[in-house]
């Protein structure tokens, strides 16, 4: 073997040893900063409207326990429902479901049950909420509330005074001709329409001739009606003044535009108005049911329900009153907004006692598909 | 016998070139159609698909006159985008084809292409700025005096929206399809004493038909199957085809009766699909 091969092999020799070298370096960092070397964050699934997942929520959180929320996020009860009834169990660890959707999860065997002990259900702002329709069964706890709002009238203050809007009425305003907008979700839109029938106290249970009164109802308003929209519509519409009044929604839209200058607002009329409720359940079979009760225990804490309150998607009220005061300290403008302090006219907790509030519910006497068939002829017609 | 013949027939080498596009059709739209017409039978039971076999999506669907508003509506639409971008795109493919340079055309085919570069949800969104009442449009006719006109959560704003879906594309088939008329034929019939107008309809228009007509036909297609326009544009007002389809899959989960409307439609595009192909290629 001549001199110059040899130089040659021990040139290979030396380069792949020399590129060992720069490829165990190169890959180093990742290997240090991969998950196992971390300690990679828990991953929780959760289901749950727009925003829950978000950083202003979920981030403190995260960065306390060492975990990641993973949302979905759905719009309505009945989408929630057929997303989880098409998963493997266990797949969402913690589920936000609509008040009224709570008894459909439990009696189809999706949600744990929970302990009472571990939320702080003494200081509820109000009684009703410690034992909310459906969250209990004989006894035993299924989802803890965390927060609230209410549908009402929302408006455009230049085109109509405060006065109008505390009547549904409003919504047949020659003046607002084609400019009345819907959140495209059944439930509120008819739940709106048989309230304005003065179906009280139960707007959701109603005969075949009180059914058959809210569908014409609905169906007078469809001239006025300028369109159909999901969360971000909605927003768009009653910012750049194509909507000047949205039936179906209430502070939950135009807080968030209210807090940026819009001219915008929402009225729970003399008719009275509906009340969502945002609950917190445990998967069956979630793996991480500790972790996710850890973190409802922490939005139902005053920190939690000040951040809940003001959530960047869509604000609500808190439902203890710690979270109240907390939220009365930390950000005034917000509690005087919303009705949240003693004396308010809005005061959250007055309209309910006042029997100015019904919780929204599913149909009692008809099917969910009932009211979803007719809401399709409504938007069709 | 008969197998070991017909295999013997089967040109191997064209088989293999072939192939691809048989594997794709097969695994990507003939299997997924077929499963698409299956589900329509299924049965949907506390928000889970049961397999059956049952009629009654087909006779809930056929049943529902907001079925049949939305049916036509969607083919209303979807004819009245094929006749505006047809008539919109023809006077500037023959501009294209006929006025201008080979090295302009090309520049301008390229520009044509450009807004498929960018989505066509924020192509849509876009028009908010210009379509709003307090938009851009709005305040320009607004010194004239005229206005606000309502323009968004329209049939109009739907119909921006296909356009602005279509209109390059048929511009462009029509523009291919014209460029590549045999110039002879046109002088030939101004020889003959035709003027312009009569070229247009003795020579251009009948030796560019296949590409008009295809031209048209995939403006009618992306149209009728279009989701973003009617909602985002025309505020689901009233809603279209695909919109009931999102509407019938979100609440209840009724996939099968998605289905059906989904089958409709499908049938729909094929009779229109065909129909078009028959004239496009028909014999003089």
């Amino acid at each position: 073997m001549s001199d110059q091969n040899k130089s040659n092999k021990a040139s290979r020799r030396k380069f792949i040893k020399q590129t060992g070298v720069i490829a165990t370096a190169l890959s180093l960092p990742s290997i240090l900063t991969s998950g196992k070397a971390l300690g990679a964050p828990t991953e929780i699934n959760m289901l749950a409207w727009y925003g829950h997942g978000e950083a202003d929520i979920v981030a403190e959180f995260e960065a306390m326990h060492n975990v990641k929320f993973k949302p979905k996020y759905y719009a309505g009860g009945d989408n929630m429902l057929a997303l989880i009834a098409q998963s493997p169990p266990g797949t969402y660890d913690l589920i936000l479901s609509d008040g009224e959707f709570v008894q459909q999860l439990d009696k189809a065997g999706h949600i744990q049950q929970l302990n009472p002990s571990d939320y702080p259900f003494d200081d509820f702002i109000h009684d009703d909420f410690k034992k909310f329709p459906g969250h209990w069964r004989d006894g035993n706890l299924y989802s803890a509330m965390i927060r609230f709002g209410f549908l009402g009238v929302s408006y455009n203050r230049n085109a109509i005074s405060e006065k109008e809007a505390m009547s549904y009425n409003c919504f047949w305003n020659k003046n607002l001709k084609g400019k009345v907008g819907h959140f495209d979700w059944h439930l509120p839109n008819l739940g709106t329409a048989s309230l304005h029938d003065g179906n009280i106290p139960s707007p959701f249970n109603l005969d075949s001739i009180q059914w058959g009164k809210v569908q014409e109802t609905m169906m007078s308003l469809r001239s006025q009606s300028g369109g159909f929209f999901d969360y971000g519509g909605s927003f768009n519409s009653l910012k750049n003044g194509e909507m000047l009044a949205m039936c179906g929604i209430g502070d939950w839209i135009t807080g968030a535009l209210e807090r940026d200058g819009a001219p915008v607002t929402s009225v729970v009329p003399e008719e009275g108005g509906l009340q969502w409720t945002e609950s917190y359940c445990i998967g069956k079979g979630s793996k991480k049911a500790a972790i996710a009760n850890e973190f409802i225990r922490y939005l139902l804490s005053p920190k939690g329900q000040v951040k809940s309150a003001s959530m960047a998607a869509y604000p609500a009220f808190c439902v203890t009153n710690a979270g109240q005061a907390a939220l009365r300290k930390d950000n005034m403008f917000e509690a005087q907004r919303t009705g949240q302090i003693e004396g308010a006219s809005n005061n959250p907790i007055k309209l309910i006692n006042d029997g100015r509030i019904h919780y929204r519910d599913i149909p009692v006497q008809q099917s969910l598909e009932d009211w979803n068939d007719f809401w399709s002829e409504y938007k069709s017609s | 016998m008969i197998f070991s013949n017909w295999l013997r027939r089967i040109d191997g080498y064209a088989l293999t070139w072939r192939l691809p596009v048989i594997i794709w059709q097969v695994l990507f739209f003939l299997a997924p159609l077929v499963f698409m017409i299956a589900m329509s039978f299924f049965l949907v039971k506390n928000y889970q698909m049961k397999e059956a076999f049952e009629f009654v999506n087909w006779v809930k669907i056929f049943s529902k006159g907001y079925f049949w508003s939305s049916y036509g509506l969607s083919f209303g639409l979807a004819f009245l985008a094929t006749i505006t971008a047809t008539c919109i795109a023809f006077p500037a493919s023959y501009c294209l084809a006929f006025k201008l340079s080979e090295t302009a055309r090309r520049w301008a085919i390229f520009f044509l292409i450009i807004p498929f570069f960018t989505s066509y949800l924020v192509r849509t969104f876009s028009w908010y700025v210009l379509l709003a009442e307090s938009g851009v449009i709005n305040n320009i006719i607004g010194y004239l005096g005229i206005g606000p006109i309502k323009m968004l959560n329209t049939m109009f704003g739907t119909m921006i929206g296909y356009l602005t879906l279509t209109l390059p594309l048929v511009i462009i088939l029509q523009t291919l399809s014209m460029a590549s008329i045999d110039k002879n034929l046109i002088e030939a019939s101004h020889n003959l004493g035709a003027g312009r107008v009569r070229a247009i309809f003795s020579v251009i228009i009948p030796s560019a038909r296949i590409g008009l007509i295809i031209g048209a036909l995939f403006c009618f297609i992306l149209s009728f199957g279009d989701f973003v326009s009617p909602y985002y544009l025309g505020g689901s007002n009233p809603p279209t085809l695909p919109i009931l389809i999102i509407d019938t899959t979100k609440s209840g989960q009724q996939w099968p009766r998605a289905a059906v409307i989904a089958t409709i439609m499908m049938v729909t595009l094929m009779l229109v699909a065909l129909s078009a192909i028959k004239i496009a290629y028909k014999k003089r």
